[in-house]
């Protein structure tokens, strides 16, 4: 797995944050690798450790955050970067779209000023020549009228628009890496499709490497070559997207699929997996999933199943894998 | 902004009529009268000064009357000081605590803001208990306690400030007043700030430009400061009001003579103009002042537009 055209690899990645309740595990020796112009899905539940991942690796995690690991970008662990060193990376080879575009914009400030001061600030543009780049990179996300809405704030714009301006400004330096931390989740379905038709867009245009975090699993299936399943913290299963959708191995991923609602089905009820994620402060011995998983058995109670290559390329942590051929 | 501007000085009309009514008869109700004193006034006397203040028509007459003099500007002659009219004795006395208020404004926001700031920026650090302390201290500590310790320490034990009068407004005259007058107002504006400031270092915006990989300084001058000033700037216009009318506290220990030492006596000695012209001066300036920050608003959150 280790080839040398992989831009980003990550090793061990652990976040642990101190609260008053104890120590949480957020990350729990998460490994995965990303090469020049590959997508990396990153599904699972609210609070299993996705965004979290994606904050380690931006440097962006909260005061009680501790991160152990390494994350190597070009060769070079990013974790171990001071703020000053970090700041280098963050827009100019790393950059990042966030969940909430509704409030991931400075309210108080115009959209074009917002856009000019990444270029102003790293690469040293003038004002003029900034401006030029962010209309440019407006229209690029296909924004109408780029030129006028520089004078815009972000109250004057739409959830949709407003994560084509996330995504212009993650774009402007041109990073090799951009993380997608939920994307489309606070947008309506018809914006999403038109979010995500864009990313796939400029993932070819620019050959940018993107880590997708989504609890969609149709957008993984349509923007993603690999995918790695999270559950509470864990690696469950990762893999070429197509083996994981389609082979799915993992009881939890077998269930996520199922739960996917689809139009041709006959069933009047939703398939769901039974029960809630664990509580991270109070994690069971063994596996993390067995008090949801119907093939669990003793040994699933006593021993956490390690992540194991089952195949070439092909990551698990189960003790009873199913092997299913899903139908697309 | 012009039409908003009209507006709101057309609503105050209304605002300060229903002051100056309510005002009005409130005191009039009020037990006693101007001329109550332990000694007695003879019947005579008593009639021609009724006479003079027009205290011998109905109440509604001396109302109008009072109306229709302030439409003119005319705030009457006092009750107490016989040989001076309100304007004269504010237009005396108002300056001194208006340059006092004024200075004080000026050291309450700079000082306050910047506490809060640095406190908020070094969350939970021995800098911000040492501000958060400060404040806490500032802002119980009665003004009638810092002003004689003021006294004590800068002119009794160093001599290094005259412990009263105000020649003036000359600067040594004033850093004692100034002092005791803005020192809750900094307590308050530097929890505000902190307060305010730490929640927008929190919010998303914040971690886009973090995630931007903007410098530290810029982030907090450029995204930061702008939104946490908000709930500052509407603290600051009833704030402003109460600095530079200044406080009895104020007057009575330093002996500046501002408009302070008329709030307490215009009401004990019921000098009905001297309450009723203050009332009103107050009242004007807050009114004034809630406007200044409805417009500064503007200036300060985009999605505002009047």
């Amino acid at each position: 797995m280790n080839s040398s055209n992989n831009i980003l690899e990550v090793d061990n990645l652990r976040v642990n944050f101190k609260t008053p309740d104890g120590q949480v595990t957020a990350v729990n020796n998460l490994n995965f690798n990303l090469a020049q112009g590959e997508t990396l899905g990153i599904v699972g539940e609210s609070g299993s450790g996705k965004s979290q991942t994606a904050f380690a690796l931006m440097g962006l995690l909260a005061g009680n955050g501790q991160i152990t690991g390494e994350a190597r970008f070009e060769g070079e662990n990013i974790l171990a970067l001071n703020d000053k060193a970090m700041n280098r990376i963050r827009s100019e080879k790393i950059a990042m779209i966030f969940q909430d575009p509704m409030t991931s914009l400075n309210p108080y400030m115009k959209v074009g000023k917002q856009l000019m001061e990444v270029l102003i600030l790293h690469k040293g543009m003038s004002k003029a020549d900034a401006f030029e780049a962010s209309v440019k990179m407006l229209d690029a996300v296909k924004m109408p009228e780029a030129r006028k809405r520089m004078n815009m704030f972000p109250h004057e714009f739409s959830g949709g628009m407003r994560q084509r301006v996330m995504i212009a400004m993650a774009l402007l330096c041109q990073p090799k890496l951009l993380i997608a931390d939920e994307p489309t989740t606070a947008l309506d379905v018809t914006v999403q499709a038109q979010i995500l038709t864009l990313l796939n867009e400029l993932k070819s245009e620019f050959n940018t490497s993107i880590i997708m975090i989504t609890h969609d699993l149709g957008v993984v299936a349509g923007l993603c070559d690999k995918v790695l399943v999270m559950y509470a913290g864990r690696t469950m299963e990762y893999g070429q997207t197509d083996d994981v959708f389609y082979r799915p191995t993992h009881p939890y991923t077998q269930g996520l699929l199922e739960a996917i609602p689809r139009l041709d089905g006959e069933e009047e009820t939703l398939t769901t997996i039974a029960g809630n994620p664990p509580n991270l402060l109070n994690l069971p011995t063994g596996c993390p999933f067995q008090a949801r998983c119907q093939f669990v058995e003793h040994r699933c109670r006593t021993e956490a199943p390690a992540l194991e290559e089952y195949q070439p390329g092909k990551l698990r942590a189960c003790h009873k894998p199913v092997h299913s051929e899903m139908t697309p | 902004m012009l039409k908003f501007i009209i507006k709101r000085l057309l609503e105050a009309i209304p605002t300060l009529l229903a002051l100056v009514t309510l005002s009005f008869f409130l005191m009039h109700f009020a037990p006693g009268s101007p001329f109550t004193s332990e000694r007695g006034v003879p019947a005579a006397v008593l009639a021609n000064l009724q006479a003079k203040y027009h205290m011998n028509e109905s109440l509604m007459s001396q109302y109008f009357h009072y109306l229709w003099d302030l439409l003119h500007g005319n705030l009457g002659y006092s009750f107490r000081f016989t040989d001076f009219t309100i304007n004269q004795l504010v237009a005396q006395s108002f300056p001194v605590s208006a340059e006092i208020g004024f200075w004080s404004f000026l050291v309450a926001v700079s000082v306050g803001v910047l506490c809060g700031v640095f406190a908020a920026l070094r969350q939970n650090s021995l800098l911000d208990y040492g501000v958060m302390a400060f404040a806490n201290i500032g802002m119980v500590l009665p003004n009638f306690v810092i002003a004689p310790l003021c006294i004590l320490f800068f002119s009794i034990h160093y001599q290094w400030l005259p412990a009263g009068g105000w020649n003036g407004g000359a600067w040594p005259y004033l850093i004692m007043p100034v002092i005791a007058m803005s020192t809750s107002y900094i307590a308050q504006i530097a929890r505000i700030t902190r307060g305010s400031m730490i929640e927008t270092m929190h919010s998303n915006f914040i971690r886009t430009a973090r995630a931007k990989g903007l410098p530290k300084s810029h982030i907090i001058i450029r995204h930061a400061l702008r939104p946490a000033m908000l709930p500052v700037v509407s603290y600051l216009g009833p704030a402003f009001v109460g600095i530079i009318t200044g406080s009895v506290v104020v007057d009575q220990f330093f002996g500046t003579g501002g408009i302070g030492q008329h709030f307490v006596n215009g009401a004990i000695n019921r000098d009905y103009s001297m309450v009723m012209g203050i009332t009103i001066l107050i009242g004007t300036l807050t009114i004034l002042f809630n406007a200044i920050v409805d417009i500064l608003y503007v200036f300060i959150d985009p999605k505002i537009r009047y």
